[in-house]
Parts: structure tokens; C-alpha cells; sequence
């Protein structure tokens, strides 16, 4: 099995190197479509074999063994590369002070490790540098199958990028390629690595590619935001780098899976002192799932290809913070650590979601509808009880891939009708008919009754309520109705029935289909299988994770299968509707416009009889909440929160051991 | 079936009157007259509507206004014109702008003559409108029933 | 469970007939305190018959789907209430239905079908928090009176020796305030109305006629129904008088939401969230505060 674990980590910075080398377009499409079914398949069989219902995880490569100390120092050796890549662009672009925060991080990891402190535990072999559990496992699929697909959609929409953009923004498809992979290979190893410096050093990968991502088009404002995900993550990691001190130096340990278990036993002997390497982990998820007061690199990334909004900003980087949130998570109950995270997600979770409603640039919307979304699992998280677990791995799940489903869509729509406006959507069902339906599945996998995201979220509610958080109550039931306003008016965009005035034609390329066509079938099937997930996937997990084995969700699989035939119902009553209306014959009219309407629905005859052009947007309300201020101070109180968290959390943990 | 009679829903339309007759058109609605006895209500929607109800007379800018609405309004409909300028033009009739009654765009069924209509007139008009819609209610489902048996 | 699914099935029998007659009466109500005679009771049948009767003209092939999936929606959300399933899985049903309006009404390009969607999106704004409230509510109620909690409408009914309203007044003022937005009744029926006259024509059903319009009626009707239903769980208990109790209170409020409609003129979109989120806030929020932490 290590053998495999090794392989997954490895392959990805194979293909990687592949990919940089490769120049031609026919020849990248093969490779790309090759590395990624590898990737793939090989996730598949290894989630295969070890999928159990009974998993408490597994540590590989355990002890103080000569390999592991070899990698350690091989890892070091990339991170002073990483730093040397950060000095230079930040020195080229003055933004000197995100050198001083990668230079502050990486050498207080150096001198950890090289002063003998980090090894000292190693000596006595009690655990692993990997790990794998049915978490790992879900992640591992996650970011194959989902990751892998958006590589493939990402040849066809590079070639259609450049197409449109001609010779302004220079051909570095190679490049981007290779990171994509890079990126998939360090997502592996933050999941597998159970050492924290492993994971650290995978962490730091991650921030760098996106960094580099970003800033791909190389225009000042992509440089201007991809500095910005720069030094927001890089804060996240000198917390990250905290954490992996404090455990060292006066814990004794720095692998997560440790860290947690005692930090367990000792929160029930209210032995506060565990919380303060957790909130510094926390800071560090907290950076990388771009909640608030750090959301704001997320929506800055929307400057970059459509396909590493996906793949990273959306679908998987912004997970791995998710996932190091559910890893600590059980730790998290009942102290102050968990209550800051949990009241930063829910007003994260409410506040992005007034936010997405004020955007008419589709993009920005999935951004905001993402940091939303993230906030809620990060709520989830950090109320720490295990029901609330169990509806963050499903939200997770769901919003991996309908998130992933809906940035496709979008890139896809921009390249075949030049704009990806919502408003310029109007009436896309009749323009794209495949295109918009695979969109309103996204959708409608985000927020509608029978599918995940929303089985999800009520269950979240369920669980707020029995760990008896009335503020996030609150929170959640005022954000999913802003939730709904959103995604209702996008949706009723798509579904204007207008008669297109100009037709253009659909330019998607197959592989792209082929990465949108899998997601649809992805996210139909999981709303499907969705009670077998729930037994045999999930509630290992939360079992795993608390050590118990008789977790039971709080929705009952009654109400599972009410979903289902609920699912059923509404695709049947659909498809009854359309062959029903085939069969009446329905006289067609024009729409009222009070008698002067011209026709076309478009136009009307004014008062001097000539033809004038109406249009009818939707509301943005960015009157009332599109101001600055309103963003400001939510923010400010965010960063207050956070603040008086962590000292708080600090003090109590500091005065109980004096 | 119910029988269309009882539910009239009615669409006002204000071509070139005085406005004197839709006066009295909106006084059938207040609690003496109450129309709404009958089921009638002003959905000021041609979709919605049975009865088309056109006060004043048509000229070149409405006439192309009145046969929309008239076109939008699902079968059965009947057509009703109010006071003397939507018979026929009234005093308006020599205006160098003025074609003519309602009729001269669209097909009438009643005619309501006054200046203004008188509300219990205008009633009486509708009534006898309503007359005329179960007429066309019977023939529009013998249309409906012959068709089907020919397709 | 015969009775669970003997009350689904006489909510899908009845339940529209129920809101008809409610309706009818409604009409008559209205027009006695105007001083006016008033149709006949059974007006909104005759309507809604003629309707179907009626030959349908439509702008495309969606307008009847949508229509379709909104009343058969309506009806499940309805059908799961009355089988007695969990509230809050009911009221999500409840707003993936009410969406099929927003749907049905943009499908058309109209101005004031278009802006009787957006409006309509608006008052679902409002009173989507209070609904969700609503059913926690519920569940706060029950943990406190039985012990263990439930979101299922049958344990609320069968294992309450009380009615749960002793315990969720403030909730329960929200949730009878939402129901005027949700009925469209004045000052809050701004995306579209009952009553002739408004800015909008008919707001969201402006492009629908004939068997459309007289889907979206009767889907209108069931969830009246489905409505006043959870008016009345508020009040129903495992003891036979909470039955007489929950019908007399429920017809109450009915006439209540009736006598606001005519007292109350249209307000703006601005000052119906507004008022409502700060109901939401002041009556559920203080209300869930108080049995967390009191109780």
C-alpha cells in the first residue's frame, strides 16, 4: 500500500515534469488525457482495495528510518527553492514584504528541524509519516476524479483561451499544465501526510502554485491578486509553522493524528494548553478555505483560466484546509478554538452569500458563492460534534463537484458566446440547450430540495441545533435564504425563453464535454447512492474520527429516501410535462406588453411610433448591500473576531498551565 | 364544464374617450353598483380576460393596440364597446385622427350607446355580454370536439 | 401508518377544495365589510373551472412544464406534510416549489411578468429565515416537553401532551406574519395580487393563461391549505380537544390575514424585508434564545 500512496503522491510531479517538457498542442492533449486516467484509475483501485467500513486508519511508513530522514531533507532543499522562487518575484514585483513572511516561516521549519528537535520524537518509532483513512480515501477521490477531469477540460479550453486572447497574453500552456499536475501531486501528499512538516511542505506547494496560477496572464491586475493569495496563504502558513513549533518544542509531537488524540484526552481533563498549536492550524485553514477576513484572495483568483479557478479555487485547494479543519475538528468541541472557527464559517457563510448577490459577473458569483459555502462547512467543523462531521463531509463532497460542474459550464459558455455576464445568459436554454442543462444541474446540485448540497446544509441545521449554537441557527437559516435568492435568479436567467438574436455556435470542444458530461453523472449518481454513501462512506469516518462506532445521522434514511423518490418525482414530472406539451397542441401568442409589443419580445413601439429595445435585468440590490462600507466593516469585525479568538483561546490555554 | 357565464373576467381598455365613460366604468366596481356579484373582476390582462370592454372611440395609434390585445385574449371572448365614441365615434366621429367605432378594428358583440353609459347600462351591457360568451363557449367546444374527431 | 397515509390521501381529495372554499369565503367576507353583497361562495370554483375550460395560449413549450411541476411540487410538499414526515424536509419542498413560479414567470419577457419575478424572489428573501426558525422551533419545543426532539410532524402532534404553541408564541406571530407574504395578501402582495388594479397587471401569472393559470390556481390552493395546516400544528396535540382548538384557531387566523388584506395598503419591496427580517429576528430569534437558554 505505501507503494501506492508513494505512486500517487509521485506520479502527479511526473506528469508534471512531462507536461513542461512537452511543446506540442496534439501531443499535450494525449498526455494530459493519459497522466489524468492514470491518475484516475490508480486512485480508484487503491480507494477500492481499502475502502472498509470498520477504518480507524492505517499508518504507513512508520519509525525513524533512514528514507524518511532523506525525504525530510530533500523536502527542506525545495522548500529554500520555493523561498528563492518567493525573494525573487516578490523582489521583482517590490512586494518585499511577502519575502520577509515566506523567509520568517521557512527558516523557523529549517532550524526545527535541523536542530534535532523534530527528531527527537521520531527516535522512539510510534507513528507514521503517512496516513490513511476512509477521509483520506474520499479526498484521494475527490481530487483524482474531479482534478483529473478538469486537466482534461483544461487542454481543450487553453487552446480556445489563447484562440480568444490572440497574441496579448503570452502561450505558457506548458506551464500551466505542469502546475495543474504539480498541484494534484501536493493535494495527495497534504491528505496522505500525517507528520505535520510533510504536510507543511505540500501546503506551501499548494500556495505557491496557486500564486503562480493566478498570476498566469501576467497583467497587472493578476499580479496584484496573485500576490495577495500569496501573502494571505503565506500568513496561513507561518501559522501553520507555529503550530509545528509549539507542538515540538512542548508537546512532543508533530503528527496531526497525535496531536489531535491528546489534545482530545486533555481538553476532557480541561487541560487547555493543546489549543494553541489548534488555533494556529486553524488560522492556517482558515487562509487557505479563504474565510473571512481573508476571503478577499479568493475573488482576486478569478483573474486566472477558468480551469484553475476549478481545480483550485473552488474544487480542491480550498478543501485542504476543509480537510485539515475535519482532522482536528473532534479537538475542537467545546473550546475557544472551535468556537471562533465555527462563528468565523457561519458569518463567513452569511455575510459571502449578501455578497453573490450583488455580482453580475458569473465568476465572481461562484467565488462568493464558494467562500459561502466553505464558511458553512468550516461552521460545521467547528462546532465539532460528530453530526455536524458527518454534513461536512457531505457538503464537501457536493460542493467539490457541482462547484467544479458550475466553473466549467461557465468557461465553457464564455468561450462559445464571448461573455460570461449573467445577464448575457438570457434565455441560454435556447442557445445552449446541452451547455445551460449541465449548468442548472450545477445549480440545482447547490441549492435545490433533492440534491446534496441542500440535504447537507439541513442536516447542518439539525445539528446546530443539538449542540444548541443559536447564532449560527440564525446565521444559516438568514444566509440560505440569500443562498436561494442568488442561484433562483441565475437559474430564471437561463430559463427565459427568448428567441436568440444572434445564433452562435456551441465551440466546445469534446474534451471539454468529456469533463463536463463526468461531472453531471457525478453529482446525479451521488444524490442517487446518497443513503448507501451515508452507511457505508461517511459514518466510518465520523466513527474513525470519534472513536465511536455507533454514529448515527441525524437525518433518518427515511428521510433519504423520501429525497430519492423526490429526485425520481420531479425528473418524471419533467419529462411528463415535455411529452404532454408535445402532445397538446398550445396556440402560441405574443407576451403582454399592453398592446405594444412588437413581436420579437425584445422591442416595443414607443410614443412616437418608432421601435424602442427593452431589456429587463435582474436585481443586484447594489444599492442597499453592494457598498463598500457594508464589505468593510464585515470584514473588520471578522479580523476583530478572529483576533480577540485567538488571544483568548491563547490566554485561558496559557493561564491554565500556569 | 363550468359555464364561463359565471366567471367573467374582464379587460377595460381606454381608447380615445373622455374619459367620462370610464368614470362610469369604475363606478360599476364600487360597493353600489358591485359588479363583482356576478364573479366579474377587472384583470386588466387580456390573457386572463373574457370580456374585451373599450370605451371610446379607435383612432390610427390604438388601433393596432386594440387588435394585440384582442389577439392575446385566449378564445372564448366577447367584445363589448361603451358609450357612444366606441359604438361609432361619437362626437369625435369628424376628427381628422378618429377612424371610427371599435368595430372598425376588431369584431364588437354588444353595443352600450350613452354619453357617458350609464353604470346600470354598462351592466346591463355586460350581462348580455355574457349571453353572448355562452354562445361561443358552446361552439368553441363543438369546434374543439370536431376536431378532435377528425384528427 | 394508515392514518398517516389515510390524511395524505384526503389532503390530495380535499385539500384544494378546502382553500376554494376558504377563498370564497374570503370574497364574501371582504365584500360584507365593504358593504357590498359578494359573489357566490363557490366563485373560485367557477373560476378556476372556466379557466381550464378555456383555450390555452402560451409564449413556449417551458410555460406549461413549469406550470405542471409547480402544482404537482405544491401538492408533494403538501403530501409529505400531512404523511406526517420531518417539517423541515416539508418546508424545503415548499421552496423548491415556489421557485417553479419564479420560473414560470421569467420565462416570459414581459416587464411585469419579469418584475413580478424578481419581486416574487424578494418576498421569498423575506420569509424564507422565518420559515426555516419555524421548524427549529419545533424542534426546541419538543426537546423541552418530551425530552428527546423531533422535526417529525407526527412525533410533534402524537407525543405533545400540550400544544406547542405554550412554548413558541414569538415564533409562532413571525410565522403568522410570514403567511400574509405567502398569501399575497395586502401589504405584501407585491408580486402579484388577488385584486385588480395592481402596478404590475398580475405580476408573475401575467403571461399565463387558460390551463396554466389554472395549475398555478390550484397549486395555489394547495398550499393555502398545506399552509393553514401548519398554522395548525401549532396547536395540536395528543388530547382530543386540541383538534376542535387547532380547527377554530386556524380559521381565526384565516380571517385575520383576511381582515389585514383589507385594512393595509401595498408596501415597497424595501420596507417588506426589512419588516420582516426584523420580525424574524425580534419574534423567532428571541423566542429560540429564550427556550435554549431558559427553559
Amino acid at each position: 500500500m505505501a507503494f501506492f500512496i508513494a505512486f500517487l503522491i509521485l506520479f502527479p510531479f511526473l506528469a508534471a515534469a512531462v507536461q513542461f517538457a512537452v511543446k506540442n498542442n496534439t501531443l499535450r492533449t494525449v498526455t494530459v488525457c493519459v497522466s489524468s486516467g492514470i491518475i484516475i484509475v490508480a486512485t480508484v483501485i487503491f480507494a477500492a482495495m481499502n475502502l472498509s467500513a470498520d477504518s480507524s486508519g492505517v499508518y504507513y511508513f512508520t519509525g525513524d528510518n533512514l528514507l524518511g530522514s532523506t525525504i525530510n531533507y530533500l523536502m527542506l532543499f525545495i522548500e529554500f527553492a520555493l523561498m528563492g522562487v518567493i525573494i525573487y518575484l516578490s523582489f521583482k514585483y517590490k512586494k518585499y514584504f511577502v519575502a520577509l513572511l515566506s523567509v520568517v516561516q521557512t527558516c523557523f521549519v529549517a532550524w526545527l528541524e535541523l536542530s534535532g528537535n523534530a527528531h527527537a520524537h521520531y527516535e522512539k518509532g510510534v507513528s507514521g509519516y503517512l496516513f490513511s483513512d476512509n477521509l483520506t480515501l474520499i479526498l484521494c477521490l475527490m481530487i483524482a476524479v474531479v482534478g483529473g477531469l478538469i486537466c482534461v477540460y483544461a487542454v481543450g479550453y487553453l487552446k480556445d483561451y489563447h484562440h480568444h486572447h490572440g497574441s496579448e497574453i503570452a502561450d505558457r500552456r506548458s506551464f500551466f499544465c505542469s502546475m495543474l499536475f504539480v498541484f494534484l501531486g501536493a493535494m495527495f501528499g497534504i491528505v496522505f501526510s500525517s507528520n505535520l512538516i510533510w504536510m507543511y511542505f505540500f501546503w506551501e506547494i499548494t500556495s505557491v502554485v496557486s500564486f503562480l496560477l493566478i498570476g498566469y496572464t501576467k497583467t497587472e491586475e493578476a499580479v496584484t491578486n496573485s500576490f495577495r493569495a500569496l501573502w494571505m496563504n503565506l500568513l496561513g502558513g507561518v501559522g501553520f509553522a507555529a503550530a509545528i513549533g509549539f507542538g515540538a518544542l512542548n508537546l512532543h509531537t508533530y503528527n496531526l493524528q497525535e496531536l489531535v488524540n491528546k489534545a482530545v484526552s486533555a481538553n476532557s481533563e480541561e487541560n487547555y494548553i493543546f489549543t494553541i498549536p489548534l488555533i494556529c492550524l486553524a488560522l492556517a485553514a482558515l487562509t487557505k478555505s479563504a474565510q473571512m477576513p481573508f476571503s478577499r484572495w479568493l475573488l482576486g483568483a478569478m483573474v486566472a483560466p477558468t480551469p484553475s479557478s476549478a481545480l483550485l479555487h473552488s474544487a480542491t485547494m480550498v478543501k485542504a484546509g476543509i480537510y485539515l479543519l475535519i482532522r482536528i475538528s473532534p479537538a475542537m468541541f467545546g473550546n475557544g478554538v472551535g468556537l471562533t472557527v465555527a462563528l468565523i464559517g457561519g458569518f463567513t457563510f452569511f455575510v459571502a452569500s449578501v455578497r453573490a448577490i450583488i455580482h453580475t459577473d458569473a465568476k465572481k458569483v461562484l467565488a462568493y458563492s464558494t467562500i459561502s459555502n466553505l464558511g458553512l462547512i468550516v461552521a460545521c467543523c467547528g462546532v465539532g460534534i460528530n453530526e455536524t462531521i458527518w454534513a461536512a463531509v457531505f457538503l464537501t463532497m457536493f460542493h467539490c463537484v457541482s462547484k467544479s460542474l458550475l466553473f466549467q459550464t461557465v468557461g465553457s459558455v464564455e468561450h462559445a458566446s464571448g461573455s460570461r455576464n449573467i445577464e448575457d445568459m438570457h434565455g441560454l436554454i435556447k442557445r445552449y440547450p446541452a451547455l445551460a442543462t449541465a449548468m442548472m444541474i450545477g445549480i440545482a446540485g447547490m441549492y435545490l430540495a433533492p440534491f446534496g448540497m441542500l440535504i447537507s446544509k439541513w442536516s447542518a441545521l439539525q445539528a446546530f441545533v443539538d449542540a444548541g449554537n443559536i447564532i449560527l441557527v440564525l446565521l444559516l437559516a438568514f444566509g440560505s435564504a440569500t443562498t436561494l435568492f442568488y442561484w433562483t435568479k441565475w437559474i430564471s436567467k437561463l430559463l427565459a425563453y427568448a428567441k436568440p438574436t444572434v445564433r452562435r455556435k456551441d465551440t466546445t470542444s469534446p474534451d471539454q464535454w468529456v469533463s463536463i458530461i463526468g461531472h453531471t453523472v457525478i453529482m446525479v449518481a451521488l444524490c442517487l447512492v446518497f443513503p448507501f454513501l451515508s452507511g457505508g462512506l461517511v459514518t466510518p469516518i465520523v466513527n474513525s474520527l470519534f472513536g465511536t462506532t455507533d454514529f448515527k445521522p441525524v437525518l433518518s434514511d427515511e428521510n433519504l429516501y423520501i429525497l430519492i423518490i423526490m429526485i425520481a418525482t420531479i425528473a418524471v414530472v419533467i419529462i411528463l410535462g415535455f411529452i404532454i406539451t408535445r402532445l397538446v397542441k398550445t396556440k402560441k401568442t405574443s407576451i403582454y406588453m399592453s398592446g405594444i409589443d412588437t413581436g420579437d419580445e425584445r422591442h416595443y413601439v414607443g410614443a412616437f411610433d418608432e421601435e424602442r429595445t427593452m431589456y429587463h435585468a435582474n436585481w443586484y440590490l447594489s444599492d442597499s448591500i453592494g457598498t463598500d462600507k457594508l464589505i468593510n466593516a464585515a470584514t473588520a469585525v471578522a479580523a476583530a473576531g478572529l483576533i480577540i479568538g485567538i488571544v483568548l483561546t491563547v490566554g485561558i490555554a496559557l493561564g491554565g498551565a500556569l | 364544464m363550468a359555464k364561463i357565464a359565471k366567471s367573467p373576467w374582464l379587460l377595460h381598455y381606454d381608447g380615445s374617450s373622455c374619459n367620462g365613460c370610464d368614470i362610469e366604468v369604475l363606478a360599476c366596481l364600487t360597493p353600489i353598483y358591485d359588479v363583482e356579484r356576478f364573479g366579474i373582476i377587472n384583470t386588466g390582462n387580456p390573457k386572463h380576460a373574457d370580456i374585451f370592454l373599450v370605451t371610446g372611440g379607435i383612432n390610427e395609434k390604438n388601433k393596432a393596440v386594440v387588435k394585440q390585445l384582442y389577439d392575446q385574449m385566449p378564445e372564448p371572448k366577447v367584445v363589448v364597446a361603451v358609450g357612444i365614441c366606441a359604438c361609432n365615434g361619437g362626437v369625435f366621429k369628424d376628427a381628422y385622427n378618429i377612424i371610427g367605432g371599435v368595430d372598425k378594428a376588431i369584431p364588437v358583440d354588444v353595443y352600450v350607446p350613452g354619453c357617458a353609459a350609464r353604470p346600470e347600462a354598462i351592466i346591463d351591457g355586460v350581462v348580455k355580454a355574457l349571453g353572448v360568451l355562452d354562445e361561443k363557449q358552446k361552439a368553441f367546444k363543438k369546434a374543439k370536439k370536431t376536431k378532435g374527431e377528425s384528427k | 401508518m394508515f392514518y398517516r397515509i389515510l390524511s395524505a390521501a384526503l389532503y390530495i381529495l380535499f385539500g384544494g377544495v378546502i382553500a376554494g372554499f376558504l377563498a370564497g369565503l374570503d370574497r364574501k367576507f371582504s365584500a360584507r365589510m365593504q358593504g357590498r353583497k359578494g359573489p357566490s361562495v363557490l366563485q373560485p370554483f367557477y373560476d378556476v373551472g372556466k379557466l381550464f375550460s378555456k383555450e390555452t395560449l402560451a409564449l413556449n413549450h417551458g410555460q406549461f412544464v413549469i406550470a405542471f411541476s409547480f402544482l404537482l411540487l405544491m401538492i408533494a410538499t403538501g403530501v409529505l406534510f400531512f404523511a406526517g414526515v420531518d417539517i423541515l424536509l416539508v418546508f424545503l419542498a415548499l421552496s423548491t416549489a415556489a421557485m417553479f413560479l419564479v420560473f414560470a414567470a421569467t420565462s416570459s419577457n414581459s416587464a411585469m411578468s419579469t418584475m413580478g419575478a424578481q419581486r416574487e424572489m424578494m418576498q421569498m428573501l423575506a420569509y424564507e429565515p422565518m420559515v426555516l426558525i419555524t421548524a427549529v422551533g419545533f424542534y426546541m419545543a419538543t426537546t423541552i416537553m418530551n425530552g428527546t426532539g423531533s422535526f417529525k410532524v407526527m412525533d410533534i402532534i402524537t407525543k405533545s401532551d400540550l400544544p406547542v404553541i405554550l412554548y413558541l408564541p414569538g415564533i409562532f406571530v413571525g410565522f403568522v406574519f410570514m403567511l400574509t407574504i405567502k398569501f399575497r395578501k395586502s401589504p405584501f402582495d407585491i408580486s402579484t395580487s388577488h385584486h385588480a388594479h395592481q402596478e404590475l397587471v398580475k405580476g408573475v401569472t401575467t403571461d399565463l393563461s387558460g390551463r396554466n393559470l389554472g395549475m398555478i390556481e390550484l397549486a395555489h390552493w394547495y398550499e393555502t391549505t398545506f399552509l393553514l395546516g401548519v398554522v395548525a400544528l401549532f396547536f395540536l396535540c395528543n388530547k382530543w380537544w386540541s383538534i376542535p382548538l387547532a380547527i377554530v384557531s386556524t380559521l381565526i387566523i384565516y380571517f385575520i390575514e383576511t381582515i389585514i388584506d383589507n385594512v393595509s395598503a401595498r408596501v415597497k419591496w424595501e420596507l417588506m424585508v426589512k419588516l420582516a427580517w426584523c420580525v424574524t429576528i425580534v419574534c423567532g430569534g428571541i423566542n429560540l434564545l429564550v427556550l435554549q437558554y431558559i427553559f
